[in-house]
């Protein structure tokens, strides 16, 4: 999952991600990025709910599972695993990491 | 040993659902899933939205592959039509005269869209949509004939393509034969803001109208006549009246029926062996004194899964919360519960304009049903009241300052004979 040659691009504040929801929706390129705040640890997922319309960034944070607001489909957040109905495949998760409160993701040039 | 062989007739999502889980659930023996379209199992809620303004494609819709159910040893029988069920000797008939034993069956055969007897209900410009052909169908046509649309019938599917003919830029007429939208599943209250949603979009709605015949004019457009003795022109007609469900087999098969075929909360039928799920199936809810099919993209997955889990002598009791959601317009409106056993409804509006909560209350003051509006994740807090059927003071429910998460919390103050609002 590691890249050798991606780019560290910040992105956010820690502080912005919301103390109430633990999420926070950024778009990265033309990529829509979805943020958590696990009790500390910064983790951060595709936002789009690959079953549907959804932004994982609206749905419900509990126990390091993300639960997509619109037909409850459950994913693991470090792992990106699927874990109960309608979901199926995994979500693409991004490599992730803060220095002085800042976060910062691995952008992967665009090989084309 | 024998294996044993399960049959599924209907492979729609309640039927792809239930050959998946059959195998997540360890069943090693035969599985048949036989369906009478071209397609795998493919979920529908797109056909009446981004299938028919192009933003969703066909390949988007798949549920699983032939290849995936090859992978889950699946035999898949596309465009096959079961004639007969022989539960006696527990034997399938298909309509190519192929006879498959079972040992359990499922019938999932879903249902159709009901086309009113008016004369003309079925004549050129006429459309319905059920499966993605006719999606596809009334796509084309919205495309190439720019004009005047009139739907038929303000349920979901209904209203749902007058959204999508609106944001295609047409004109759009919206028939209804009742008093109000969305009559069998919202509150009153409901009603009204969907009617207003569609009015604010240039919907024209006529409610408390009927339509009594449809008549091809020349070479294109129909007039449509109400019972008023108005007359609407109309270039294209889209059906929305109901649905009716698949259940001749069920029936002639013996097995108890009442606009579906009538399931427990084990997905069983009248025959211990012959199971039933999705939009086919009427639920038996015990504890609510009610029956009633359940026609969403939710239960068809959910029972497909619980009846499997039945077939597998598991543990079952199938007795759901019903959730339905929709898209129109910018609004995204999410439902759970029954709206039909309330008996008033309190509105909270939150700070954000656009967004809006609807829930619907019983006597007792418990909460049945919800309806939101671009909930958000209000909408999650306010499932939970509607699963636990949680008593409110309604005031209270109204009060945006009140998390929804403590509105079943009694007040510090509050004293053991409090009176509620009505």
């Amino acid at each position: 999952m590691m890249s050798t040659n991606g780019q560290w691009k910040p992105i956010a504040l820690v502080s912005d991600i919301s103390s109430d929801t633990g999420t926070l929706r950024v778009v990265v390129g033309d990529e829509a990025v979805c943020l958590y705040n696990l009790d500390g640890k910064i983790c951060a997922t595709q936002d789009k709910c690959p079953h549907g319309n959804a932004s994982l960034a609206d749905g419900y944070l509990e126990n390091g599972t993300i639960e997509c607001p619109l037909h409850q489909g459950v994913f693991d957040i470090e792992t990106g695993k699927p874990l109960c109905p309608p979901v199926t495949i995994p979500i693409k998760v991004y490599d992730i990491k803060v220095e002085d409160e800042s976060i910062l993701i691995c952008v992967v040039p665009d090989e084309s | 040993m024998n294996r044993r062989t399960f049959v599924i007739i209907g492979a729609g999502q309640a039927g792809g659902w239930a050959a998946k889980s059959l195998r997540d659930n360890g069943f090693d023996g035969r599985i048949v899933l036989i369906g009478n379209e071209t397609e795998a199992p493919y979920e529908r809620p797109p056909l009446s939205k981004g299938i028919l303004t192009g933003a969703t494609t066909s390949a988007d819709l798949t549920l699983f592959s032939p290849g995936q159910l090859v992978e889950l040893g699946v035999e898949f029988f596309p465009n096959c039509v079961v004639d007969a069920v022989f539960p006696d000797i527990r034997v399938i008939q298909t309509d190519q005269g192929q006879r498959i034993p079972y040992d359990k069956l499922l019938i999932s055969t879903g249902g159709r869209a009901l086309v009113p007897s008016f004369p003309g209900s079925d004549s050129r410009d006429v459309f319905s949509l059920r499966h993605l052909n006719d999606a596809k169908c009334i796509k084309q046509r919205l495309g190439s004939s720019p004009g005047h649309v009139v739907v038929v019938g303000a349920g979901w599917i209904g209203l749902e393509i007058a959204a999508t003919a609106r944001s295609l830029g047409h004109e759009v007429t919206l028939v209804e034969m009742t008093g109000r939208v969305c009559a069998r599943s919202v509150m009153p209250e409901v009603s009204d803001q969907l009617a207003e949603l569609h009015r604010s979009q240039g919907v024209k709605l006529l409610l408390n109208a009927e339509v009594t015949g449809i008549r091809c004019v020349g070479s294109g457009g129909s007039c449509v006549t109400l019972a008023s003795g108005d007359t609407l022109m109309a270039r294209t007609i889209v059906l929305g009246a109901g649905l009716i469900a698949n259940d001749e087999l069920a029936r002639d098969a013996g097995l108890v029926c009442d606009r579906g075929v009538l399931v427990n909360d084990r997905c069983q039928t009248s025959d211990p062996d012959i199971f039933g799920a999705g939009d086919v199936a009427v639920i038996r809810f015990a504890d609510l004194s009610l029956q009633c099919r359940l026609e969403s993209w939710q239960n068809a997955q959910d029972q497909g899964i619980a009846a499997a889990q039945a077939m597998l002598d598991q543990p079952v009791s199938y007795q759901p919360t019903p959730l339905v959601w929709s898209d129109q317009y910018d609004c995204r409106i999410q439902i759970a519960g029954h709206a039909q056993l309330a008996s008033k409804t309190v509105v909270r509006n939150t700070q954000d304009p656009i967004s809006k909560i609807f829930f619907g209350l019983n006597s007792q003051n418990q909460i049945v049903a919800v309806v939101a509006f671009n909930g958000g994740r209000d909408f999650r807090a306010a499932r939970k009241l509607v699963e636990k059927s949680a008593q409110v003071d309604p005031s209270v429910l109204a009060n945006v300052s009140q998390s929804l998460s403590d509105v079943t919390r009694e007040p510090a103050h509050a004293t053991a004979g409090k009176s509620t609002l009505d």
